[in-house]
């Protein structure tokens, strides 16, 4: 009964943890000068070396919906511009985003957990405490702030990069022209499903850093917690960015 | 002067630290010993508010650290220079940058003064030519003396070692021993050691703590010790000179 109690409770343990590690790192938002030169080198960690995966990943599925999409138009009657009215609204509104969240998710998410969380048991974050460092400024702040700066950076070169694969695509594989692909993308482009993308991007930033930085920053039990924490902060990122996606939708589309 | 009154920690109800009082005085070397699991650590890092106690509360320089605000508890750590387990050098960093770390975040130097100061404390734990090492290629007991160059180079007024000894030869053992006694001797520092290396204890200590299932049981000098009467001291004691392995390296106790 006990056991049955504790792991109830467990949730409501780590919710609670979790909150109190984004409160702390919310008030050592004025401690600019403890990371500033750190945000600098995880914007660059999460954001520039992220591009090529991200952008292989945007290509290959702006190419894969456009050959689905065509596919799947047999009709004579539907012009072929609805194949870019369809597979640029998709890079938009879900897949530019959601792609970019689980390959970041994966690559990022997963980095983070594992540095904090070695960190922790190598008393690397005891060590910057006792020194009178405030490490959730030094350690959690940088990493949270770049994530949400640079995933609606490569959110904006995923969909790039994904309709020029659809374009592309269309064009090798003979099923539209160019000029029709941005025709019918222009058709049905409104600015509100780029802001919408832009909106999911920082929240889904957000949500991978978090996760993985209180995944790691509280990381225990030597090298089998670690590797816990890097799976755990993968899993449960790509998780919450699942709800998070269906929750927004549900509230601003 | 640090004052430890009546600390209680328990972890998942298990109790760790039952009660223990204790006073430090200023430049005293207090080398607390214990078993294994008797709570040694645990009161190390109460002493930096690290951890929270349960109960009781410390007191340095009069300050109450549990009671203190984040920021005031950094500015009090600042006094403080430790030396963890296992060093917990940062490993994104060599040698050079790692004692560097806390005059670039902290000190007010230029550049060519942190040069400076980093070479004298790297000096002072004889390790003048390691800078560029990264704490991989250093061995366990030169990572040590880096993360104590580390610890000095604020010159903090106590320095707190977490065995300080453990996973070493003895040779190399005696030279932290011996680093530790000079450093006290030359810093005017107040070291609290938490060990179970006999040697080291004979060796450093100005006075002795034991701590046993969580409580202080015994405490006094080395002259003390000598003559100390309590059967789990002693046993504790004759167990460490049957793992040194050849009891005349070690001194007389009975």
């Amino acid at each position: 009964m006990a056991a049955l109690t504790q792991r109830l409770l467990n949730p409501a343990r780590e919710l609670g943890r979790y909150s109190l590690l984004l409160y702390h790192a919310a008030t050592s938002l004025t401690e600019f000068g403890t990371y500033r030169q750190n945000l600098v080198t995880q914007m660059v960690r999460i954001g520039i070396d992220s591009l090529p995966i991200v952008s292989l990943a945007a290509a290959f599925s702006g190419a894969v919906t456009t050959v689905q999409t065509a596919y799947q138009l047999t009709s004579p009657f539907i012009p072929k511009t609805i194949i870019g009215s369809i597979v640029a609204p998709s890079m938009i509104l879900e897949l530019g985003v959601v792609v970019t969240g689980f390959i970041l998710a994966g690559r990022v998410g997963a980095r983070i957990a594992a540095e904090l969380g070695t960190m922790r048991v190598s008393e690397q974050i005891d060590a910057l405490e006792a020194m009178g460092l405030n490490s959730v400024a030094y350690l959690v702040m940088p990493r949270v702030l770049a994530g949400m700066i640079m995933f609606p950076v490569l959110y904006v070169a995923a969909c790039f990069v994904g309709i020029g694969g659809g374009i592309l695509t269309a064009q090798v594989g003979g099923y539209l022209s160019s000029g029709e692909f941005i025709q019918g993308a222009r058709d049905f482009f409104t600015p509100f499903s780029a802001y919408f993308g832009l909106i999911k991007s920082v929240t889904f930033g957000f949500i991978i850093t978090s996760i993985a930085c209180y995944k790691g920053y509280y990381t225990q039990g030597g090298a089998e917690g670690v590797g816990k924490s890097t799976t755990q902060a993968a899993v449960m990122s790509c998780v919450f960015i699942l709800f998070a996606d269906l929750l927004l939708a549900t509230l601003l589309l | 002067m640090i004052k430890i009154e009546n600390l209680y920690k328990s972890f998942a109800d298990k109790p760790v630290l039952k009660g223990v009082s204790l006073e430090i005085y200023d430049r005293d070397t207090m080398v607390v010993i214990g078993r294994s699991g008797s709570g040694k650590s645990v009161l190390l890092k109460h002493l930096i508010g690290l951890l929270q106690p349960d109960r009781g509360r410390i007191l340095v320089d009069g300050i109450d650290i549990n009671k203190a605000k984040y920021r005031e508890l950094r500015q009090l750590r600042k006094d403080f220079g430790v030396l963890f387990q296992g060093g917990a050098l940062f490993d994104s960093m060599d040698s050079f940058d790692n004692v560097a770390f806390p005059l670039r975040t902290f000190g007010t130097i230029s550049e060519d003064g942190i040069k400076k100061r980093v070479h004298e404390c790297l000096d002072l734990v004889n390790l003048p030519d390691v800078g560029d090492k990264r704490p991989s290629e250093l061995s366990g007991g030169m990572q040590k003396r880096v993360a104590l160059a580390r610890a000095i180079s604020l010159e903090p007024r106590y320095i707190l070692y977490d065995e300080p000894t453990s996973g070493l030869d003895p040779e190399t053992s005696n030279t932290i021993d011996e680093l530790i006694r000079r450093l006290d001797q030359q810093l005017n520092v107040t070291s609290i050691v938490i060990t179970h290396d006999m040697h080291s204890v004979l060796a450093i200590a100005d006075r002795i703590a034991f701590i046993h299932e969580g409580e202080i049981r015994w405490t006094g000098t080395v002259d003390d010790l000598h003559n100390a009467e309590d059967e789990v001291l002693l046993a504790f004691v004759r167990a460490n000179e049957y793992q040194i392995g050849d009891p005349s390296e070690t001194a007389d106790l009975s």
